[in-house]
Formats: structure tokens, C-alpha cells, sequence
């Protein structure tokens, strides 16, 4: 194949581009509920962030880099002409690159993954006709970006109705607090490593049985409950100045639970999001490694989602850390036992998505959440226009990113071909 | 490039703690009633002045918080309190400041002399009303716990009980009300008639701070049984 060194180096320049604004911009949502509760510091956030977005992206990030990879486009039309695929894949890069770049620079709602997938379609459609997009899959991924925040409101509304019901209803709420609070923390790990154990340790060679999954699972689950449980017992309850806010000792054990569901949310942001970076860059490399062949059946090589997983801590590092200090400001609202609700539902349910290799919009789905805990009238005010504004963005950025893939495709074309 | 990310403007400004900061300006509005009422039953007009000037610069910041709160209410909120809840409340709360404003402008409009046999009846009666207001104010303070706690539990158990309080108070305030009317029943044959006319007028206007304290709570049950 010709400019095979080239065609790699530029791929994994425009992957680590892409992983880099995932993590500059993109992690910053998944924080946001974390930071805004101040069960966070800032510091600590984005150090939870960068240990388990990275763990995520290594981890779980398989299955969705392979639907991008090759779920989307009929690759056996590029039997012919691989370099074709090669080009696409590059354009699709730069094209949500540039669109995250430009959107999040004018402050409008974002998401990498609508982006990605609006720009492989775009490509596909140009470069081999209509026929080279799996129309299925796509209409599949298009459903999970509707069920997902569904989904993610459906759960947290039902986990804040739990704690209203099992602690904030009850007579003593504290001590139900310290009672509950490690059930919870024992559910946020045992969800998010049984999802990962079972789906996402494929390819590092790790198959294990149904039972050995779920004892792992239940071992990572009664492990965190165990610190967290160590954690609460820390804890004083406060005494209440006259017209204070009365609730203010509970919330203290909720901020526990949320340090829990924080890294579990930046565990599933990474296992989703990696694959917007990475995806079309193990595309790339595969064509390019087998000289031009166009293998479906390839492993992918480790060190692709190693680069996703550096480029998005990097992006997080440099970057990153101004904008996750700026979305907690005026969250007031969502204290720590609303934020875990909605952390532990949209996490549980990108991660649920990571392992069918559905690449779905982390924002989405905790803006989804959020509503779930405002329709157990847990928050008291959310302003619907925007809400409304963030899911129709989808709308602007499927053809957004389309259109700059296209371009891209065609000068990329002019240029190496 | 600082901005505010768009995750954070999905929560809008809370109707609450405006609520919550507006009580709180007409309480510190009504409380001035008492010493006003003592410098008026000393003679001492200008004490009486100073404090009715006080008590109109505390209504006109209670007026403030009002207008901010209706400008940040549209209807695209999602609030788990009824916006018309909230506005009702906000008008009851609202009425409290206006009505302690218009019995000490028409006092000391009139320089009132009201009879020094009333004096303890009088003053018992007024306190006993601020203590509507107060008790009011202890559940609207409550809000923000029950939008927390979803309007149900131990917590909405507690509000009722506050608001069965309150109805407790304003039930008093009715007797003393009773009395003092008897009082000056008695006495109105010996005094200007056009004052006894405006002496009622002013018993009827501090029950109506109870009265309106009663409606606040009564709209907190409506929120609670939503």
C-alpha cells in the first residue's frame, strides 16, 4: 500500500486529536453532577477522572471501537479500493474533530459520538453510494440514542423514589443514611464490573464463565462497600442552625456514595467515548497492517485503545481541568444524593451500551437522568428550553459532521491519491 | 475561554430560595409594627416616623425580591411546585408586607391616638399575629427540605404540623380580635366617631397578617397534596 507509514502517523495524530478533545471538553459533562454536588473537589475530580477514564477506555472500550471500526460501513465494498476506506476514516476524524472544536468553541451543545457517526456515514455515502452504509446497524444506533436517555431517566427516577422512600422520608434519615448508603455503593460496583467482566475483557484475552463473572462482580461491589462503609462511619452528624437546611448531615453520606458513582461515571464516559477517537483509527490500522487486505475478523491491537485512553487523560491534564472548574459552578442544585442517582443510572446505562457496542451520547444520557430525579419532584427547578435544545442538537450535528467528512474525504483524496 | 458549560443551564433558578428570601424581608417589615405601635401609644411622632420610614424601605425590599422572582418564573420551567402555587404563596406573602405598610401610613397619616385602655389588648393582639407571620415563615423555611424529599415522608408530616400551628395561632388571634372590638365598643360612644371608624379599620387590617399568613400555609398544604 502506498504512504503506509504516513497513512498510520496521520492516523493516530488525528485519533490522538479527537481523544484529546473528548478529554478536554467531553469529560467535563460526565463530571459536572460530581463537581456540582461539591461531594468533589476539583482536584480529586479529575484525578478520579483520569484513573477511570483511562481504565474505562482500556478496559470496555472495545466493543463500541468496533461498531465504528466496522459496524456502520459494508467494508466488503472497499474490497477494490481499501485506501478509499483509509481516506474515509481519516476525514471522518478530523471532520468531528473540527466540528467538536467549532461547536464547543461557540458554547453549543456537543456530542463526539453524534458527530463520528454523522461523519462515517457522510463519508460512506460518498465515496462507495448509499449501499456501503449497514442502514441497520446505523437505524440501531440512531434507537439507542433515543432509549438511552430514557432509559437513564427511568432508572434514577426510581433510585431517587429508593432513597426518598428507604432514607429522606423516614423519621431519622441520618442513620438510615449510614444504614442504606453501603447497599448503594455495593450496587455501583457490582453493575458497572459485572457489565464490563462480562463484555468488555474480550481482548485482553480474558474469557471467563458466567459464574466467575458475577463472583468478580460481587467481590469489586462488597470491596467498595467495605471503604465506603469505613468512609460514613467518619462521619458526625451536624448540629442544624434555625431555618437551616436540616437534610445538610445526610447529604455528607450521600458525598461518599457520589465519589463512588464519579469514578463509576468516568469509568463508562471512557468506555463509550474512547471509541469516537479510536474507532476509525483501528480501522485505519488494520487496512494499512495487512497491506491493503480488508479483514473483518482482525483483533484490535491494544495499543490503539492505549493511545485513545493517553490521548483522552492528556486532554483531561492540559486542558480538561479549566472547563470541569467551570461546570460545577451553578449547580447548587444538585446535591449529593441527587447526583449519585443520576450518576449511577446513566452510568450503569452507558456502560450497558459499551458492552452491546452501541456508541451513545454520555450527555445525553445524564441529561435523561437528571430529568428523572426533577419527575420525582427532587429538583426544583430545571429549565425545559435547554434540555430540549440539548437533545435536538443531535439534529444539527448528525449532518454537521456528514458534510465536513465529505469535505475532508475529497481533499484528502485530491491529495494522497 | 471561560464559559458556563451548557450541563449547568439546564437547572434553572430555583423559585425557592427567593421565596424563602421574601418571607424573610416581610418578616423583618411586620416586626417593626410593634415598636411603632409603642412610640404611638408614647405620642412620640417622630420616633413613630423614623420606624414607619424603616418599615417602608423593608416593604419596598420584599417588593424587589418579588418582582426578580416573577422575571425568573417563565413557563418553560419545570418545577415540581405548581407556578401557580409558587405565585399564589408569593401574592399571600406579599399582601403581609403591604398590609403592616398601610397600618402605619394611615397612623401616622392620621397621628391616631388609640385609647390607652386598649394599650395591652392592643399589643397582645398584634404580637399574637406577628406570630402568625413568624409561623408562616417556619414553613416556607421547609421548602427547600421538601423539594428534597419529594413532598412525602416524616418531612411533609412535619410542615402539616406546622401549618395545623399556624391555624391554631390565627384561630386565637380571632378571639383577641373579639375582645379588643368588645373594648372599643364600649368606649366608642366617648370618642371621636370618625377615629373609632378608623381604630376598627386598623384591628380589622393586623388580622388580616394573620389571615394572610393562614393562606401562605394553606398553599403549602395544596403543594403537599399535589
Amino acid at each position: 500500500m502506498e504512504h503506509a507509514t504516513l497513512l498510520l502517523i496521520l492516523a493516530a495524530v488525528f485519533g490522538l486529536f479527537m481523544a484529546w478533545g473528548i478529554g478536554a471538553n467531553d469529560v467535563a459533562n460526565a463530571m459536572a453532577t460530581s463537581v456540582g454536588s461539591k461531594a468533589l473537589t476539583i482536584k480529586s475530580a479529575i484525578i478520579i477522572a483520569a484513573i477511570f477514564e483511562f481504565s474505562g477506555a482500556y478496559l470496555a472500550g472495545g466493543e463500541v471501537t468496533s461498531t465504528i471500526r466496522k459496524g456502520m460501513v459494508d467494508s466488503a465494498m472497499f474490497i477494490d479500493s481499501p485506501e478509499l476506506l483509509v481516506y474515509g476514516m481519516l476525514s471522518a476524524l478530523l471532520a468531528a474533530g473540527v466540528w467538536l472544536l467549532f461547536a464547543t468553541r461557540q458554547g453549543l451543545p456537543v456530542s463526539t459520538t453524534h458527530s463520528i457517526v454523522g461523519a462515517i456515514v457522510g463519508f460512506a455515502v460518498v465515496a462507495m453510494g448509499v449501499d456501503a452504509v449497514q442502514w441497520e446497524k446505523v437505524a440501531n444506533i440512531a434507537m439507542s440514542w433515543v432509549v438511552s436517555p430514557i432509559l437513564a431517566g427511568t432508572m434514577s427516577y426510581f433510585l431517587y423514589r429508593s432513597v426518598q422512600i428507604l432514607i429522606l422520608d423516614s423519621k431519622n434519615p441520618f442513620e438510615n443514611a449510614k444504614r442504606f448508603v453501603p447497599f448503594y455503593i455495593f450496587l455501583t460496583g457490582f453493575i458497572i464490573s459485572l457489565v464490563t467482566v462480562f463484555k468488555g475483557l474480550k481482548h485482553l484475552g480474558l474469557d471467563m464463565t458466567q459464574a466467575e463473572c458475577y463472583g468478580i462482580a460481587a467481590i469489586v461491589g462488597v470491596v467498595s462497600a467495605i471503604i465506603g462503609t469505613f468512609m460514613i462511619h467518619r462521619i458526625k452528624e451536624q448540629p442544624v442552625d434555625i431555618g437551616g437546611f436540616h437534610l445538610h448531615s445526610v447529604e455528607l453520606v450521600f458525598g461518599i456514595l457520589m465519589v463512588f458513582t464519579a469514578c463509576a461515571m468516568a469509568f463508562a464516559h471512557g468506555s463509550n467515548d474512547v471509541a469516537n477517537a479510536i474507532g476509525p483509527v483501528a480501522a485505519v490500522v488494520s487496512i494499512v497492517n495487512s497491506g491493503g487486505l480488508i479483514e473483518q475478523e482482525s483483533m484490535l491491537p491494544p495499543w490503539v485503545l492505549l493511545l485513545g485512553a493517553m490521548g483522552i487523560v492528556a486532554g483531561l491534564m492540559m486542558y480538561g481541568h479549566k472547563v470541569i472548574a467551570t461546570v460545577g459552578v451553578g449547580i447548587t442544585e444538585l446535591t449529593a444524593s441527587r447526583g449519585f442517582c443520576c450518576n449511577l443510572s446513566a452510568s450503569t446505562t452507558v456502560v450497558l451500551a459499551s458492552g452491546t457496542g452501541l456508541p451513545i451520547s454520555t450527555t445525553h444520557t445524564l441529561v435523561g437522568a437528571v430529568l428523572g430525579v426533577g419527575l420525582a419532584r427532587g429538583i426544583s427547578a430545571l429549565n425545559m428550553r435547554v434540555i430540549g435544545s440539548i437533545f435536538m442538537s443531535w439534529i444539527i450535528t448528525l449532518p454537521a459532521g456528514a458534510i465536513l467528512a465529505i469535505i475532508f474525504f475529497y481533499i484528502l483524496k485530491a491529495i494522497l491519491g | 475561554m471561560t464559559r458556563t458549560s451548557y450541563f449547568s443551564r439546564i437547572f434553572g433558578n430555583s423559585p425557592v430560595s427567593p421565596l424563602q428570601k421574601h418571607i424573610a424581608s416581610v418578616i423583618a417589615c411586620v416586626e417593626q409594627l410593634v415598636p411603632y405601635f409603642e412610640a404611638v401609644f408614647k405620642d412620640d411622632w417622630d420616633e413613630a416616623t423614623k420606624i414607619q420610614r424603616k418599615l417602608a424601605t423593608l416593604e419596598g425590599e420584599a417588593d424587589n425580591t418579588k418582582n426578580e422572582l416573577r422575571m425568573n418564573l417563565p413557563t418553560s420551567l419545570f418545577m415540581p411546585i405548581d407556578r401557580r402555587d409558587i405565585l399564589e404563596l408569593l401574592d399571600m406573602q406579599d399582601l403581609i408586607a403591604n398590609r403592616a405598610k398601610d397600618i402605619s401610613g394611615l397612623t401616622l397619616g392620621r397621628k391616631m391616638a388609640i385609647p390607652d385602655a386598649l394599650a395591652d389588648d392592643f399589643m397582645a393582639f398584634l404580637q399574637r399575629c406577628i406570630d402568625a407571620t413568624r409561623q408562616a415563615q417556619i414553613a416556607i423555611n421547609e421548602l427547600d427540605e421538601l423539594v428534597v424529599t419529594g413532598f412525602r415522608g416524616d418531612e411533609a408530616m412535619r410542615v402539616r404540623k406546622m401549618v395545623a400551628e399556624l391555624h391554631v395561632i390565627e384561630n386565637e388571634t380571632d378571639d383577641i380580635q373579639i375582645k379588643l372590638r368588645a373594648s372599643l365598643y364600649v368606649l366608642e360612644n366617648d370618642l371621636p366617631p370618625i377615629d373609632v371608624m378608623f381604630i376598627y379599620k386598623i384591628i380589622e387590617w393586623i388580622g388580616d397578617l394573620a389571615d394572610a399568613s393562614q393562606s401562605a400555609g394553606n398553599r403549602l398544604q395544596l403543594m403537599l397534596a399535589k
